[in-house]
């Protein structure tokens, strides 16, 4: 099958949704910088204009309640932040605004938006320009989150999040912008709320979510050798969480490691660890569950401590030995 | 009234021109106009009762008399299509805007009959099929909304036009600068307006803004800025008239900024007086310039209403409003099981 880049397929499935569909238009702030958003929206400007394709002022909160009030008002906007560290700027119109309009008016007009929130670290960019704010948003009702691992997912999961008649947070990682995949041409969706195994494995479960699934692959691999068999979950959508998949593999490896790149505390892995603690499933759990996450102190820029600060594969196989005893 | 582009009515208003008032309004949107600011004061001088001492509505109601020209004079302006979103006082807004008075009382009973379901009460009404696609009781939080559903119909080839409304109070808030920037930037169809009643919650307006002028903002935004009576009806509505109309032929927005004054205190039916943050004085001096008064005199004044015909008005008005408390007092509540509906449109 053809392969793309992660960053192409991005940059396909916005091509292809605009042609489709008059209502999807893209908005935020650098969505035709050199250096905001990488190769995604190559030819979106030449192709569609500037109507389409509208590059904003830095005003993050007032932009994003635009993209709101664009779809109560039937368009399909999609929604660029450039690094999820500017959102704090917008959580008023996303939580506030987005998440409730649906409920709070008892299920009259909802907003089809996608929320598209890039995460952009390492290069000792610092505490700025640097987060992983998954957690915070699938903290929040009225949202859906997801993040796509790899170049097949990039599109299906970007696909599905247009198309939701709900606000989506889609997040993605500049680490996996280069990643090359199988990536069919037509249009097809990958369904929001369904995790998938990426390795099977009897011994441990690894959840993981976005980077961290290439990191916790590699990991498997390593372990394999040494005769460890790890079962690899992308997590892909983190609200609705696929609590089935992860559930009928904890059951049958009896151990859980849960790798996420965002803050330990509240994070994504303490959900997923509790949801898994109230289950009759943690009687079968034979180790305790073990999290690999950022420590809990904001990105720092020097590189020194930047390589102790981001997670890789080697922590992940250090917490599978943990659980496995090894 | 005071505006950098002058008072000059436009031409194709002029052909309007109606001998009785001497004004280019219809008489019928005068009465119609006049029976809509009764209906708004009516309801909320009940809806004030039903909180206390009747205690029947417990939601919090910021109540809206005093305002009524505001919203009367600028949903009048508009047509069904035309989008307006407004604020934590939204029972004027939702009246103004052709809103159903039993969904409204049911909403603040929270019963599911409500216009909301229940789900949102006083402060979060919405009636998109008469054009209020919602009320927010964030301060200045759907001002952004209002520029994108402007955006929306600039894109979709629509002649609608947006407005938010929302209070002095606002004009501390970041989002409205971002929102008159972006409006000004794609000159897109929004009529802004603001409902100056001199206070922020507790606070006097002097206490919050360095520059008080909130219409003189618009300047900084490249926008026409115009600052009105906002306890009169038809200079609201002629203001807001020639800014919708602006707006629909693509000249881009304007900023309104209305001067007017709440009877009541921040949420609730009590004045704050003895909580000393007015003073009675001041109360007394806007209650003489009371907005449905003012109205009311103009029309017999100059023959558009007669003194015989009030009292049938107010009548019908005040069955309506009975007939609401009854249907929502007869109404369910929502089913305790329906609780997490409506999160996600499924």
């Amino acid at each position: 099958m053809r392969q793309l880049s992660y960053a192409q397929a991005i940059n396909e499935t916005l091509h292809q949704m605009m042609e489709r569909d008059s209502r999807v238009f893209l908005i935020g702030q650098g969505v035709t910088s050199p250096w905001y958003v990488g190769t995604t929206t190559t030819g979106l400007i030449d192709r569609f204009g500037p109507e389409r394709v509208v590059d904003t002022p830095v005003s993050e909160n007032g932009v994003t309640g635009v993209a709101v009030g664009a779809a109560l008002c039937g368009m399909r906007p999609v929604l660029m932040h450039p690094r999820m560290d500017f959102m704090y700027y917008a959580m008023d119109q996303i939580a506030n605004h987005a998440a409730n309009w649906h409920y709070m008016f008892g299920g009259q007009l909802s907003v089809p938006l996608t929320i598209w929130g890039i995460i952009n670290r390492g290069g000792e960019q610092a505490a700025q320009h640097s987060q992983a704010l998954q957690a915070m948003f699938t903290h929040i009702p009225g949202l859906k989150v997801v993040m796509p691992s790899n170049p097949y997912d990039a599109k299906g999961l970007l696909v599905a999040s247009i198309e939701d008649d709900n606000p989506v947070v889609y997040i993605d990682d500049r680490w996996l912008y280069d990643h090359v995949g199988e990536v069919p041409e037509e249009l097809y969706s990958v369904p929001i709320g369904k995790g998938i195994i990426r390795k099977e494995g009897k011994d441990v479960t690894v959840a993981a979510t976005s980077y961290m699934v290439y990191e916790a692959s590699k990991a498997a691999e390593a372990l394999e050798k040494e005769g460890v068999n790890v079962e690899v979950i992308d997590i892909r959508s983190l609200k609705p969480l696929d609590e089935n998949l992860l559930f009928k593999s904890v059951r049958k490896t009896g151990r859980l490691v849960i790798a996420d790149g965002g803050w330990k505390t509240c994070g994504v892995g303490a959900e997923i660890a509790a949801r898994v603690a109230e289950n009759d499933i943690f009687k079968k759990l034979k180790a305790p569950v073990v999290r690999v996450s950022l420590p809990d102190t904001p990105a720092p820029a020097s590189s020194t401590l930047e390589q102790a600060y981001y997670r890789k594969a080697e922590d992940v196989v250090k917490a599978i030995r943990k659980v496995v005893g090894g | 009234m005071v505006s950098r582009r002058g008072l000059s009515l436009s031409e194709k208003h002029s052909e309007l021109h109606i001998a009785e008032t001497g004004l280019d309004v219809p008489a019928a949107t005068l009465r119609a106009m006049y029976v809509t600011m009764l209906r708004i004061r009516r309801f909320e001088e009940r809806v004030a009762e039903l909180v206390y001492p009747l205690k029947e509505i417990v939601c919090p109601c910021h109540l809206y008399i005093g305002q009524e020209a505001v919203a009367t004079g600028v949903c009048s302006a508009l047509k069904k299509e035309d989008w307006v979103f407004s604020t934590h006082r939204s029972h004027g807004h939702y009246i103004a805007k052709g809103g159903d008075i039993k969904a409204l009382m049911a909403e603040l009973y929270g019963k599911e009959t409500g216009c909301s379901r229940g789900r949102g009460g006083s402060m979060h009404l919405s009636s998109p099929e008469q054009g209020l696609a919602g009320s927010s009781a964030i301060v200045a939080g759907t001002i952004p909304l209002a520029v994108g559903a402007a955006l929306a119909f600039s894109m979709q080839g629509r002649d609608s036009v947006s407005v938010p409304f929302f209070g002095d109070g606002a004009a501390g808030e970041g989002v409205f600068y971002e929102s008159l920037n972006f409006a000004s930037l794609k000159k897109l169809p929004v009529v802004f307006i603001c409902e100056n009643n001199l206070y922020s919650t507790h606070l006097p307006i002097s206490a919050c803004l360095g520059h008080i002028q909130i219409w003189e903002k618009a300047e900084a935004f490249n926008m026409p800025g115009i600052r009105v009576d906002g306890n009169n009806a038809v200079e609201v509505f002629q203001a807001a008239r020639r800014a919708v109309d602006d707006a629909r032929l693509g000249k881009g927005p304007t900023l309104i900024e209305c001067m007017t004054y709440r009877w009541r205190g921040h949420v609730g039916p009590h004045d704050d007086i003895d909580k000393g943050l007015r003073s009675k004085e001041e109360l007394d001096y806007w209650m003489q310039r009371c907005p449905v008064k003012a109205l009311e005199q103009f029309l017999l004044t100059h023959g558009v209403l007669a003194e015989s015909e009030k009292a049938k008005i107010i009548k019908s008005i005040d069955k309506e409003i009975e007939d609401s408390i009854t249907f929502a007092k007869k109404s369910p509540y929502p089913d305790a099981c329906s609780s997490l509906n409506h999160v996600f449109k499924t």
